[in-house]
């Protein structure tokens, strides 16, 4: 079993959060499901100041297995993409919850975060898959 | 009930994730998979295979057997331990498996089919060898390996006796020869150099230990089939199968139309469909942009479409390639377009094949 950040927030769909003090979110996907989908190949992460909403397929994870949309965990607006994951892919399975993130969103709601799993709470959730 | 081959200890002694291939228990990866096959193209990798079938076909007709089992002709291996890449077909002319068959003799061969086809396979042949004076045996006690690469012989080299170095020294490719415990063959499922090595279950755990020693990678199925695709060879249940002519296969080369008296078993059926020119036909398929092919995906040409048989992301290429099977009519250069994720993208058509010897090839 991968090991969980306990100060992350987590969605059902395997996309974790992570909140810093400006309300500004970042967003990744979890280390469990990069171990599902394999090396990862390319990576399409939605344009800075693009408007999302919460469940929202934002961006695409292809690995050699499969193409997995990945669904935006909050509404904001983009204000950064992790433009490193262009040439490096791989850092999505090399460091999932660090330099793997995919984009930062400005909230427009914190309030949605409420909505979201902690650590224990995803873990509960893959157990069960 | 899941089979395990003799290796399947050593797998997971070397972290392999495993996963299940038609019942059996088999690696995926053992970490990385596009760390894998970059081994293989610039080093030295193997696979375990031992999941596949082998079956020796010996007695007084075995030639006369195979002559009509098979779309390829034995009658052209004249050389002991020469290899034929063939098919053999069900009487409508689809694929039933595809095949490697050894000629020792003409009363002794070896023949290594697929495992998922395994059952069918066996019924198939037990059927086809009523009057003919034959054995069909399966060797289940020997385990086999696919050592890859272009270090891949030199590797091997440190394991073998003085006797088997000399057998083994300038075999060309598509061959076979049993030396000692070993029978150590020239073939591959890669488009690297390199040998598939049957062994005794009794000594494969050995042999792979040692092979691990000499640094050579163990991959998984997962770099098996970005390899073979990257070659263009064709993966039996995707690229063809039961209801896939050879000719809409790649498969035309391995089908001797000559001597027109041999009664193989389809070739009326591939007669007519060769004097109608209307069988579709694969394709390699190239898209250099963002995105990966995949299987089952539409192709759209100007004239009809057609359908992604295998797809992938090519680690050596950097970008996604495909087999796809199309209408004849579409050629070599053609720009054509897939279906991926409900928009229509650009590809280029090419000869089914794509990296042979570490080096792209269109």
């Amino acid at each position: 079993m991968s090991n969980i950040p306990s100060e992350l927030k987590f969605a059902t769909s395997h996309e974790w959060v992570s909140v810093d003090s400006d309300g500004i979110a970042t967003v990744g996907i979890s280390d469990h499901a990069q171990g599902l989908l394999g090396d990862m190949v390319f990576v399409e992460l939605p344009d800075v100041d693009d408007e999302i909403s919460a469940g929202d397929d934002v961006a695409v994870a292809e690995s050699v297995k499969a193409a997995s949309d990945i669904y935006a965990p909050v509404s904001g607006t983009v204000v950064e993409i992790n433009e490193e994951l262009e040439d490096a892919p791989e850092l999505l399975n090399s460091d999932a919850f660090g330099e793997g993130w995919l984009f930062k969103v400005k909230l427009d709601d914190a309030g949605e975060l409420e909505n979201l799993l902690d650590a224990e709470g995803y873990k509960n959730s893959i157990d069960e898959d | 009930m899941t089979n395990k081959t003799v290796l399947h200890a050593k797998h997971l002694a070397s972290g392999a994730k495993m996963v299940d291939f038609f019942g059996w228990d088999m690696p995926i990866n053992y970490g990385s998979q596009i760390e894998e096959h970059h081994a293989v193209r610039t080093d030295a990798g193997m696979f375990d295979v031992s999941h596949m079938t082998i079956v020796d076909v010996q007695g007084a007709d075995a030639k006369a057997f195979l002559r009509r089992l098979v779309i390829n002709d034995v009658a052209k291996l004249a050389t002991p331990g020469k290899a034929l890449y063939t098919g053999m077909l069900n009487e409508e002319g689809g694929v039933i498996d595809d095949l490697i068959i050894y000629f020792f003799s003409d009363t002794d061969y070896r023949l290594v089919v697929n495992s998922a086809t395994r059952e069918k396979d066996l019924a198939w042949m037990a059927k086809q060898s009523s009057g003919f004076d034959i054995t069909i045996t399966e060797r289940p006690e020997f385990g086999m390996l696919a050592v890859q690469g272009p270090e891949a012989k030199a590797k091997v080299a440190n394991l073998l006796t003085a006797e088997q170095i000399v057998a083994v020294e300038g075999m060309k490719p598509f061959y076979g020869v049993q030396v000692g415990d070993l029978f150590i063959a020239t073939t591959g499922y890669t488009g690297e150099d390199g040998y598939e090595i049957i062994v005794p279950n009794s000594s494969a755990e050995d042999f792979w230990q040692k092979l691990l020693d000499e640094g050579v990678v163990p991959c998984g199925l997962g770099a098996r089939d970005t390899l073979r695709l990257e070659a263009g060879m064709n993966l039996y249940g995707l690229d063809m199968d039961e209801t896939v002519s050879p000719l809409a296969a790649n498969m035309a080369w391995t089908i001797s139309w000559d001597p027109t008296d041999r009664d193989f078993i389809g070739r009326d059926v591939l007669t007519a469909q060769k004097a109608a020119g209307d069988q579709p036909k694969l394709v390699g398929l190239v898209l250099e942009g963002k995105g990966v092919l995949r299987s089952h995906q539409v192709v759209v040409s100007e004239f009809g479409n057609g359908e992604i048989t295998s797809g992938t992301f090519s680690p050596t290429l950097g970008h996604s390639v495909a087999l796809a099977r199309v209408p004849r009519s579409v050629k070599v250069g053609d720009t054509i377009e897939v279906e991926m994720r409900k928009k229509l993208i650009k590809v280029q058509v090419t000869k089914p094949s794509f990296v042979r010897n570490g080096k792209k090839v269109f």
